[in-house]
């Protein structure tokens, strides 16, 4: 059975030259994708958006014909409550299960706030969450 | 005037010329015998020693080229066994196998007599004392110019490369007189200066200096010896044949090369000898190496001599400043660098593709190189601190194999300028003026 915690987040590797951005934005526009979450990362050489969209493998297939760079990547959705101490809460459990977070970025809809992470691991850091008895959130819930 | 060998150095013209030939036969005809080498490429091309009577006939000789070096590296070309040799150096190649060249003890007495010869012909004497910034070891610059320095009886201060402020401590301190490195050096020694308010007129005993192992201009030199005060004296030469050997005299009119060493043709695009004066690829004969003999090597470097007889009253002919290369050599901070040295180290890495490009720039005179390189679409990480380890990895990896540090940039596949024809992958915005 699929694990329902794994989300599919798309990175679009965008150079950093002007209107490079926004013609990104264009083909997402054009193909009617919808960005429930996105997050946008720069070096000095290229930026990188990462976004959580509804059907990634079919707005996957549609980037990449557009001639973008695109990747899946796996991440999780960890449920937040009002108080930051539920963000430190996770981190202490994924780092004592030896576990490292490479990024992360915020998400909110109108019942949950959440936190999209990535590690190399998802399943594993899924499971170690879920028994730690931190809510995840399940793809029919973006 | 002072001369270090008046005899030598003031030589007529048509004197020189016939005390090179017969240098000449019998070093051909050493090779020939003992270097297996130049006896198969000898007779490939139909000659014996017996051929080569006059200058016409040794223009038949074949070249020699640095593919040679490498082909038969480490020290195939070398024609003495290591008990006669007693010192090695090493510089790099085109690929990854550096240059070994191995000296004699004669070598190394006639390396230093070419510089010691230059250095009394600007008015060095065993009074000054030389600070010598070129680095020593593997590189010729340092130890060459030691000896060298020794041999006309001045005190050798072996500074060596880096820590500018004590190096100029030091100059202050021990009442240095001459002082030895590279331009880009020397522009770096005046604004360290300028910083710790150091007048180089008024604090220090600085009046000569030997300037070398880089691309350089005139204007350049104008431009640091009116802010140093310092008479600036230009310097060439190269691991091959030896190391830093023919200098500049007094009149600073080009560097005296001297003919009783070395035979210096100047060729153009058909390979015809150039007239006096007229810019040309160089080709080095040395006349009397033991260990390691050079006869007609493409050099790769472009400049122009002059026969007419030097103000100083020296006879030997008169190197121009530099003006280019023949191949794709850079000098990056006085180190060769190959296009194809960078080009091997990416090959081997394997979340690189085949496209890269290298852009150098300079900013009072010192040089940065930048890589840029493709990234290979299945292995671009989202992650921005894996990319910046990534770009990191290559820059250690360029470095060990360069000697020097370089700026490494990942790009995205698709990203850099692709060419019809040989890639040109290097854009160089360095000025020299
Ligand atoms: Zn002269």
């Amino acid at each position: 059975m699929k694990n329902e915690n794994i989300i599919t987040q798309l990175s679009i590797f965008i150079n950093n030259e002007p209107g490079r951005l926004a013609a990104v934005a264009g083909i997402l526009k054009e193909f009617n994708i919808d960005v429930k979450g996105f997050n946008l990362a720069e070096s000095t050489e290229f930026g990188i958006l990462r976004a959580i969209v509804d059907d990634p493998d079919r707005a996957y297939d549609i980037i990449r014909s557009q001639g973008v760079i695109v990747k899946k990547t796996d991440v999780i959705g960890i449920a937040i409550r009002d108080s930051p101490g539920s963000f430190f809460e996770a981190a202490d459990v994924l780092g004592k299960a030896g576990m490292n977070i490479d990024y992360g970025y915020a998400y909110s809809n109108k019942d949950f706030d959440f936190l999209f992470v990535r590690v190399d691991d998802a399943e594993k850091a899924a499971e170690v969450l879920k028994d730690a008895g931190i809510k995840l959130i399940e793809k029919s819930e973006i | 005037m002072a001369f270090w060998n008046k005899e030598i150095e003031t030589m007529p013209r048509a004197e020189l010329e016939k005390l090179q030939l017969s240098l000449l036969k019998k070093q051909v005809r050493t090779m020939y015998d003992s270097s297996k080498f130049i006896h198969d490429r000898m007779k490939a091309a139909g000659l014996s020693p017996a051929d080569i009577t006059d200058m016409g006939s040794f223009r038949k000789m074949p070249f020699m080229r640095k593919t040679d070096f490498r082909d038969n590296y480490p020290d195939g070309l070398f024609i003495r066994p290591y008990e006669d040799l007693v010192r090695l150096h090493v510089s790099s190649g085109t690929t990854g196998k550096p240059t070994v060249v191995g000296y004699t003890r004669k070598d190394l007495d006639l390396w230093a007599e070419s510089l010691t010869r230059g250095m009394v012909s600007f008015g060095m004497t065993k009074h000054d004392l030389v600070q010598n910034s070129h680095g020593y070891g593997l590189f010729t610059g340092g130890l060459g110019v030691h000896y060298a320095a020794e041999k006309l009886g001045a005190t050798v201060l072996p500074a060596s490369t880096g820590n500018t402020e004590r190096q100029i401590q030091l100059m202050k301190d021990l009442h240095v007189t001459a002082f030895v490195g590279t331009p880009s050096y020397l522009f770096h020694i005046a604004d360290t200066c300028d910083k710790m308010g150091v007048d180089m007129r008024r604090d220090t005993n600085v009046r000569l200096a030997i300037a070398g192992g880089e691309p350089w201009s005139e204007s350049m030199r104008a431009k640091i010896q009116d802010r140093t005060g310092i008479h600036i004296h230009n310097c060439y030469g190269a691991s091959e044949f030896n190391g830093p050997s023919f200098l500049e005299c007094e009149e600073q009119a080009g560097l005296h090369v001297w003919a009783d060493l070395c035979i210096m043709e100047v060729l153009d695009k058909n390979g015809d000898q150039c007239a006096d004066g007229e810019k040309g690829e160089l080709v080095i004969t040395m006349l009397q190496k033991e260990a390691f003999p050079l006869i007609r090597y493409k050099i790769g470097d472009v400049s122009a001599l002059d026969w007419e007889k030097c103000e100083c009253g020296r006879t030997h002919p008169r190197l121009m400043m530099l003006s280019g290369r023949t191949d794709d050599m850079l000098v990056v901070r006085g180190v060769n660098v190959f296009p194809s040295q960078i080009e091997s180290v990416i090959g081997e890495i394997p979340y690189l593709s085949t496209f890269y490009h290298i852009t150098l720039e300079n900013e009072n005179y010192m040089d940065d190189m930048t890589v840029e390189v493709e990234l290979n679409e299945s292995s671009i990480a989202d992650d921005m601190v894996k990319l910046g380890r990534m770009a990191r990895q290559v820059e250690d990896r360029l470095k060990s194999a360069l000697n020097i540090s370089t700026k490494v940039r990942l790009v995205l596949p698709d990203t850099l300028k692709r060419f019809e024809g040989k890639a040109q992958h290097v854009t160089d915005n360095r000025k020299y003026d």
